[in-house]
């Protein structure tokens, strides 16, 4: 147990102090912050006037739309269907679309557009509808108290019942006019981002398993070692500590990438307004105080401010905890199923040239659940979907992106993935522990699938 | 008594046979010689000695009892194929390895310290593998292989790769062990080595042992009474003189002297050659030929009878 804890503290500290892991470490945060902080900066700072028409059968938000430097709005008076078809001809950028309804309250629109639209815009609609919403409400509510009815209302009662909530539902119009509904966005990219995060964890770690086994099988160390420890010892500290030092890189990633990102908003809001930057943090965290504090608010700080806010209320509707959870476990196993086959495939050939024929059966999976991964998204409780989560091979990869979409009460599924996965792990390092240790030892024999399954018979 | 005994240790990859019931006996104390030509077996029986492989049939024991996995902090293991981590610190590599023999922190600096004072090595303590020449990294290796100070030293090929001087301070190094009390089994095809250091030996060919036992008295089995003389104040034929049963195998004349080849009858002993001899020629010298070890390595290997031809026999 001992030695195992030596050669985990060896390939640990040995990757962790290379050059590369360092530059990594920087670079990796970077390059994701600016994913997140430029197309903000961008969607913000672009000078393009968008025209976002209006049909609003309800009549309530007419003129409550404001125009900005970047969105300009104009009402029609023309029923949905012409409007449509004109819109496709037309060079306005959205056609927003707020239905009669009868009794209630509008609690919802649709918003048409050509293309993806633009995160600030449709949060701007939103949170002028809900204020709106929130005004009338409120007005009735003082109507009410006016009248006396209803006496025993707090001011407490009239926050909470007048909060509103607003969906918008996003339509993208391609050229034939055809509709598609866009998919709940936040569960799509928290799903394919942690499923290609572990597809790139895997084959990053994994690879490094593998040139690891290779590196002390052409510097002829490896003999050495072996006459120490058993080779299941270091096959399996190897693993281990590579393992570890992916989740060392990957939790430097997480709280870099946080704080950078933490920082370039704050500051790239303070350049537009300064001095804000903490009230738009106020904001984001207090949402339905903001309407009342700072009504009719419409530049574009404020959107910046809402951006937050959005991103902030759609990861709230996620189960975090319930995700992190899910995600760590199948982070490592997912590692673990695939480690121990980089390790015998490392064991089985002399360089790292040699292992192309060797590649297939780890390569193959995980790009065909990367391939799936977009059939998943569409069917998240499909069959496909459910079998590929159950098979070792895919499950890490694709659970994780079915995770992010509510999976209902079928949390049997969960388990008897996780419980697939612990199997088919120790299946797998029990047979990849048979071809290291008969591998390790074989030097200039260009090795065969036959001759590998033979080596499962040798007694070590 | 034997510090090591192997009993009839068999060992098969697929179809082919790498061991076919091997048996040896290590003397505590003793430089054991595995010899047998490439190819034979001797890596593979070294390893299942090392424990790095399992053998299919046949038992182990080491100091009298089965061969246990913590007997391998009482073995140090050289092996043909030997390398080092390239991109480690020398310093911090020699101590992992001599963690990973037992050894604690404390207590592998202390030996590594000796060691690298004593094949000044001292300087290079924080280098790395790669900017080391092969002959310090073959010294780091040899340290890392007693860093222990093993009951039991194998070394498989131990001189292939070190030049001449390197050589010598490993030789001395394993003399000195084995003054301490420490056995060596050391695997070559070197033959002169063996001649200078092995006391017992053993030969493998073709996955058989077909020789062992103490060097001595193998070359007393293969040597065949065959004697080489030099003299002068003679010319002739020593035929024309000796009685029929003694053969004379070669003779020539270099400046003067005279040298022959005669082997006597087995019962015959060399003080009666002399007194054939004597009336005869002046007598120079005298030697009985001794096989070398690499003749009768050669012999065995190639399946010679040695009761039959001798490499050194060429009829005149």
């Amino acid at each position: 147990m001992n030695k195992i804890l030596l050669i985990i503290r060896r390939e640990y500290m040995t990757r962790v102090r290379k050059r590369s892991f360092i530059v990594m470490t920087i670079l990796g945060p970077l390059l994701m912050a600016a994913i997140v902080i430029v197309p903000v900066y961008i969607a913000t700072m672009t000078n393009e006037v968008k025209t976002v028409s209006v049909i609003d059968e309800t009549g309530f938000f007419f003129r409550k739309f404001k125009d900005s430097e970047s969105v300009k709005f104009h009402y029609l008076v023309s029923d949905i269907w012409s409007a449509k078809s004109s819109f496709t001809k037309s060079g306005d950028y959205a056609l927003l679309y707020i239905p009669k309804t009868e009794l209630t309250l509008p609690t919802s629109a649709i918003l048409y557009s050509k293309s993806q639209v633009n995160i600030n815009v449709k949060s701007y609609i939103k949170t002028v509808m809900s204020r709106r919403l929130e005004e009338l409400k409120l007005e009735a509510k003082i109507r009410d108290l006016k009248l006396g009815e209803d006496a025993k209302l707090t001011t407490d009662d009239i926050l909470r019942s007048i909060n509103a909530s607003v969906d918008i539902n996003t339509i993208k119009i391609g050229n034939e006019g055809k509709e598609e509904r866009s998919y709940p966005e936040v569960s799509m990219i928290l799903g394919m981002f942690s499923g290609i995060l572990i597809y790139f964890f895997i084959f990053l770690f994994g690879s490094q398993v593998m040139r690891g086994v290779i590196e002390e099988k052409t510097n002829r160390i490896i003999e050495v070692i072996v006459s120490s420890v058993k080779p299941f010892q270091l096959m399996m500290g190897k693993i281990a500590g590579i393992g570890m030092v992916g989740l060392t890189q990957f939790l430097l990633w997480v709280i870099l990438t946080g704080s950078i990102v933490t920082i370039g908003i704050s500051s790239f809001s303070l350049k537009m307004k300064p001095g804000t930057a903490t009230e738009q943090l106020m904001q984001a965290q207090t949402k339905n105080m903001t309407a009342l504090q700072l009504p009719n608010t419409a530049d574009s700080t404020k959107i910046t401010g809402e951006q937050t806010n959005e991103a902030l209320a759609a990861f709230e509707s996620i189960d975090f905890f319930f995700v992190i959870r899910y995600f760590i476990f199948y982070f490592i196993f997912g590692y673990l199923f695939y480690a121990a086959l980089f390790a015998a495939i490392g064991s089985a050939v002399d360089s790292e040239a040699d292992t192309q024929q060797f590649m297939l059966p780890i390569t193959l999976p995980l790009v065909f659940a990367i391939v799936m991964a977009q059939y998943v998204i569409q069917e998240p409780n499909g069959p496909w979907a459910f079998w590929l989560s159950m098979i070792p091979f895919t499950s890490p990869v694709i659970m994780m992106i079915r995770l992010s979409f509510n999976m209902g009460n079928d949390f049997w599924q969960i388990y008897l993935s996780m419980a697939l996965l612990i199997l088919g792990f120790l299946a797998n390092t029990w047979i990849a522990s048979k071809i290291y240790r008969t591998g390790i030892l074989m030097y200039g024999k260009k090795v065969s699938y036959r001759e590998l399954w033979k080596w499962l018979g040798y007694r070590n | 008594m034997d510090l090591f005994i192997a009993k009839n240790v068999t060992k098969r990859f697929d179809q082919h046979r790498a061991l076919d019931k091997v048996s040896i006996n290590v003397p505590e104390g003793s430089i054991f010689g595995l010899l047998g030509p490439n190819g034979a077996g001797k890596t593979t029986f070294i390893r299942i000695v090392n424990r790095i492989l399992a053998p299919d049939e046949g038992e182990l024991f080491f100091r009298g009892k089965p061969l246990s996995p913590a007997d391998i902090f009482d073995i140090g293991y050289l092996p043909e194929e030997r390398g080092l981590y390239k991109k480690m610190k020398i310093g911090e590599q020699a101590i992992y390895l001599a963690q990973l023999k037992g050894l604690s922190r404390h207590d592998a600096l202390k030996k590594l310290n000796y060691w690298f004072e004593k094949f000044e090595l001292k300087g290079w303590w924080n280098r790395k593998v790669e900017e080391l020449s092969k002959g310090m990294q073959q010294k780091v290796q040899f340290i890392v292989t007693v860093i222990h100070e093993p009951k039991m030293l194998i070394f498989d090929e131990p001189f292939s790769g070190f030049d001449p001087i390197n050589v010598n301070l490993l030789k001395e190094e394993i003399l000195e062990f084995r003054k301490r009390g420490a056995t060596i089994i050391f695997s070559t095809h070197n033959m002169a080595s063996v001649e200078e250091l092995c006391d017992h030996i053993a030969l493998i060919n073709n996955s058989r042992k077909i020789l062992d036992g103490n060097v001595w008295e193998i070359k007393k089995t293969y040597k065949t009474n065959t004697f080489e003389i030099q003299f002068t104040n003679f010319e002739g034929d020593t035929r024309s003189f000796l009685p029929s049963s003694f053969e004379v195998l070669e003779q020539k004349t270099i400046n003067e002297h005279f040298i022959t080849k005669i082997r006597i009858p087995a019962d015959a002993k060399p003080n009666d050659l002399i007194r054939e001899l004597l009336p005869h020629v002046m007598i120079q010298s005298i030697n009985e030929i001794i096989p070398s070890m690499n003749d009768i390595f050669i012999r065995t290997v190639t399946g010679q009878n040695p009761d039959t031809s001798t490499s050194s026999s060429e009829k005149v």
